[in-house]
């Protein structure tokens, strides 16, 4: 899980704004349902939970199920009223977080 | 009859060059049930509105292994009254949860998008939780065609 999250979101926005953001984590997610070729079943291994904050403070957060795909991608919106950084979190089965921090500036 | 519920889907991943084979070793129609426990857990036993809840999938997903979903909830996001979750079930995948996504009066919009698994055709329902209390629920029919992306 060396594998970097990608983000999209303004840089800039006006105060009030709601903003667009998108976020996608490489990451098999494996559904638990698969099997391998001598008929046992990979465990699985998703990220179960994705969180963003703004300066501290929850904006949005996901449980996931093994049917998101892999490399999850989401897409949500956040109302900013003030300059600041947005932090987000991937949580894996196996208990590591992943993060990623974003600033922007609100005029 | 465990023969009869395997489905083998090929799947391109992201970068195009991850080939998966994905077999579900349960039949598709047993979550339908499940899924339905799973919204009156989710509601608390309250029936829900079939209003305000948007959902854009594909009609017909070639690909099950990758769908593309949108939801998105028309009500107001204030301090006061805001959606505060919105549980996403399959009915008929090997387990009905797909999602829960949890909103603030600071998420502006009760919308997000993602990209789902979906096992075979079939009723994708979402169900809204708003700080009042209040629910609401929409559903949608997604056709997959199994093994159709040229595999």
């Amino acid at each position: 899980m060396a594998e970097k999250p990608r983000l999209k979101l303004p840089k800039e926005a006006k105060k009030g704004d709601v903003i667009e953001i998108k976020t996608l984590m490489p990451h098999i997610m494996e559904s638990g349902q698969r099997k391998d070729k001598d008929g046992k079943t990979i465990p699985r291994k998703i990220i179960n939970k994705f969180t963003a904050e703004f300066n501290g403070k929850p904006v949005f957060s996901a449980n996931l199920d093994p049917a998101i795909a892999a490399n999850p991608y989401l897409q949500f919106s956040a109302k900013v009223e003030e300059s600041g950084t947005f932090k987000f979190t991937w949580t894996d089965d196996d208990g590591s977080v992943i993060s990623a921090e974003e600033k922007i500036t609100v005029g | 009859m465990r023969q009869l519920s395997r489905r083998a889907a090929l799947a391109f991943g992201a970068g195009g060059a991850a080939l998966t084979i994905v077999g579900w070793d349960r039949p598709a129609f047993a979550a339908a049930k499940e899924a339905a426990d799973e919204i009156a857990k989710f509601t608390g036993g309250k029936t829900a509105a079939k209003a305000k809840v948007s959902i854009e999938l594909p009609e017909i997903a070639e690909n099950g292994n990758t769908v593309p979903l949108a939801v998105s909830i028309d009500a107001p996001m204030t301090a006061e009254n805001y959606v505060s979750e919105v549980l996403v079930v399959a009915e008929g995948n090997p387990n009905p949860g797909v999602a829960t996504f949890h909103f603030s009066p600071m998420s502006g919009k009760a919308e997000a998008s993602t990209r789902i698994r979906l096992a075979t055709t079939q009723n994708i329902v979402v169900v809204a939780k708003t700080s009042k209390g209040e629910f609401f629920t929409g559903q949608k029919l997604v056709k997959v065609t199994i093994g159709g992306c040229g595999g």
